[in-house]
């Protein structure tokens, strides 16, 4: 699959307070949680997000609380895919299970602007910075992942293990 | 095999367990809230199983925006009190209930050996049992509980070693914002930390209940202290069932060992807006609050009220100042009041509640207004946490949180008790 868009970047330790602030947390409906989606650390993401585009930040990504609500608010807002030198152990959890694809790669991350357009090939790993003209590659997925991601999610891969264990 | 290692090891029905392996592992206890079951239950439902695998062993406690701060929010806590009545598990209403990480240990549900997955970062509380205890998420969450069980990494830990013996006032409060200080908010990534040392031997369930539940704030996985004749004190009265006591190699293998001497360690204050960002009290200077909160999964025990009590008794609150006071769960609210805590609080002119995270977390109770500062004992002072992103969060130890309120501006507890 690839994926096209343009960069909105961040730094150290955004944590999901920051993503999708607490005050929010009364729905979960992800269509109402996208439309204060960064609010507290970019008031003008909402306004400016296009489909396709592309979260990138430095270390630590979505650190803090477990709410499931912050990779589905960045999901809905139409963020295709996150790129970051390290993420949060639950956040990360999270995206896979929720099927947001996230990337570790610190190259890229260093050699990005905001603003610069991306390609990303997510079976391969591959992403092509086209504003500068320069490609990088993600550290492959462990095999477990893969086979989570490749699933659709875990409820598809829970389920698939269900019907498994039946036969 | 490392603490840790064991008690996944022995949920995998496997000999040995290594780090970065990924494994299924048996978990003994799910838990939900009122704001991530919402979802939890809706992924659940895309399962297709019906029934959850072991109503025993699943939990819902409405803690987060509950009593009901508005429409919406009464909205999520019926969707989950529906959800558990027609399933059958485990529930504790408004009025018998208390915040997640206080209630189910003291309920006896949470015990050494266990692996608990809760859908609430601060599960890593139970850590302090001598249990495998760690947030995810709600999806997470809903395929445990179609299946008994979950996949996870098993994690490197990190040994940190506490020589010495505390001053006065310093607990364990004090250590977690100090170690979080000094290894920085991913300084555990990953990982698991297991606490040991002659301070830990000499800390309190309730201090190791807040050193591990601040695990998280270092990235951590897990946060572990090994059992030991407090901790069997602790459970003897509320095991309502068998449990098993892993202890650590002596060969175990540990990808840090961290030692600290803590014996002249101060009183530790996390500044705006980062846990990591730890100063000692001495040098933390002059800052006005408007606001102290004293109360939350991580000092919202009796050892936490009785320690605000002694620096508030006969004393009174700073005139420009609210001090909101939220006992854990009703038993602590219930202890409390037997012991005359609460209203040593009321005559000092502070406001107690009824359990609830609501202030923590920017939900209710006690909500910051644009350029106001609160000191609280809770956990995370990010931009934005409790409420306005132009307030202020200083995260610091029920004592101090105390000797604050009565001040108008933080300070130490040696600065309005005197030796």
């Amino acid at each position: 699959m690839i994926l096209n868009g343009k960069v909105h970047k961040y730094g150290a330790d955004v944590n999901t307070d920051v993503i999708i602030p607490a005050r929010y947390l009364n729905v979960s409906d992800p269509a109402e949680l996208a439309k204060h989606c960064m609010e507290d650390i970019d008031r003008e993401f909402v306004a400016e997000v296009q489909p396709g585009d592309i979260i990138m930040a430095t270390t630590n990504f979505g650190c803090g609380s477990s709410r499931e609500h912050a990779p589905l608010a960045i999901k809905a807002s139409g963020i295709s895919c996150i790129i970051a030198k390290s993420f949060a152990r639950i956040f990360f959890r999270n995206a896979i299970n929720i099927g947001l694809p996230l990337l570790e790669c610190e190259e890229a991350v260093a050699q990005t602007e905001a603003g610069d357009l991306l390609e990303v090939d997510l079976s391969s790993g591959k992403i092509k910075n086209l504003t500068r003209g320069m490609t990088f590659t993600a550290k492959p997925y462990p095999d477990f992942m893969a086979e989570l991601i490749s699933a659709g999610g875990l409820i598809e891969y829970t389920k698939q293990r269900l019907i498994s264990r039946r036969l | 095999m490392t603490l840790v290692e064991k008690i996944l090891a022995a949920h995998t029905g496997k000999e040995k367990v290594s780090p970065g392996e990924f494994i299924n592992a048996r978990v003994d206890l799910i838990l939900a809230n009122d704001i991530t079951a919402p979802i939890a239950i809706r992924e659940f439902q895309r399962i297709g199983v019906g029934k959850v695998f072991d109503p025993k062993k699943v939990v819902m406690v409405p803690d987060h925006f509950v009593p009901n701060k508005d429409i919406a929010s009464a909205e999520q806590a019926k969707l989950m009190r529906e959800f558990c009545y027609e399933q059958g598990v485990i529930y504790f209403e408004v009025g018998r209930m208390g915040i997640e990480h206080v209630l189910l240990p003291e309920q006896g549900l949470v015990l050494p050996g266990d692996v608990v997955i809760g859908a609430d970062s601060h599960t890593c509380t139970y850590g302090a049992l001598g249990a495998l205890a760690t947030g995810m998420g709600s999806t997470d969450i809903a395929a445990a509980m179609a299946t008994g069980d979950i996949w996870m990494k098993v994690p490197p830990t990190i040994k940190l070693i506490y020589h010495g013996t505390l001053g006065e006032w310093v607990g364990g409060k004090d250590l977690i914002l100090f170690t979080i200080g000094d290894i920085g908010v991913d300084g555990a990534l990953y990982s698991a930390m297991e606490f040991t040392g002659e301070a830990i031997d000499a800390l309190s369930i309730d201090g190791r209940f807040t050193m591990a539940n601040m695990a998280i704030e270092a990235g951590a996985k897990v946060g572990v202290f090994r059992v030991d004749n407090k901790t069997q004190l602790y459970i003897k009265s509320r095991a309502k069932r068998s449990y098993m006591v892993y202890e650590p190699d002596g060969d175990a293998e540990y990808s840090q060992v961290i030692e600290y001497d803590v014996s002249a360690l101060e009183p530790q204050v996390a500044l705006p807006h980062s846990p990591a960002n730890t100063k000692p009290i001495s040098q933390v200077g002059d800052i006005e609050i408007n606001q102290a909160v004293i109360g939350s999964c991580t000092n919202g025990r009796l050892e936490d009220l009785r320690l605000a009590a002694e620096i508030l008794k006969r004393k009174k609150v700073h005139p420009r100042v609210r001090c909101i006071i939220l006992p854990g769960s009703q038993q602590v609210y219930l202890d409390a009041l037997r012991e005359g805590l609460i209203g040593i609080f009321i005559r000092a002119g502070a406001a107690v509640s009824t359990p609830t995270c609501g202030p923590c977390l920017g939900g209710h109770m006690g909500v910051l207004a644009d350029g106001e500062r609160c000191i609280s004992t809770t956990n995370r002072n990010f931009v934005g946490r409790m409420g306005s992103p132009k307030s202020e969060v200083y995260l610091a130890s029920p004592a101090v949180a105390a000797a604050s309120a009565i001040m108008g501006r933080i300070t130490s507890p040696d600065e309005v008790i005197k030796p």
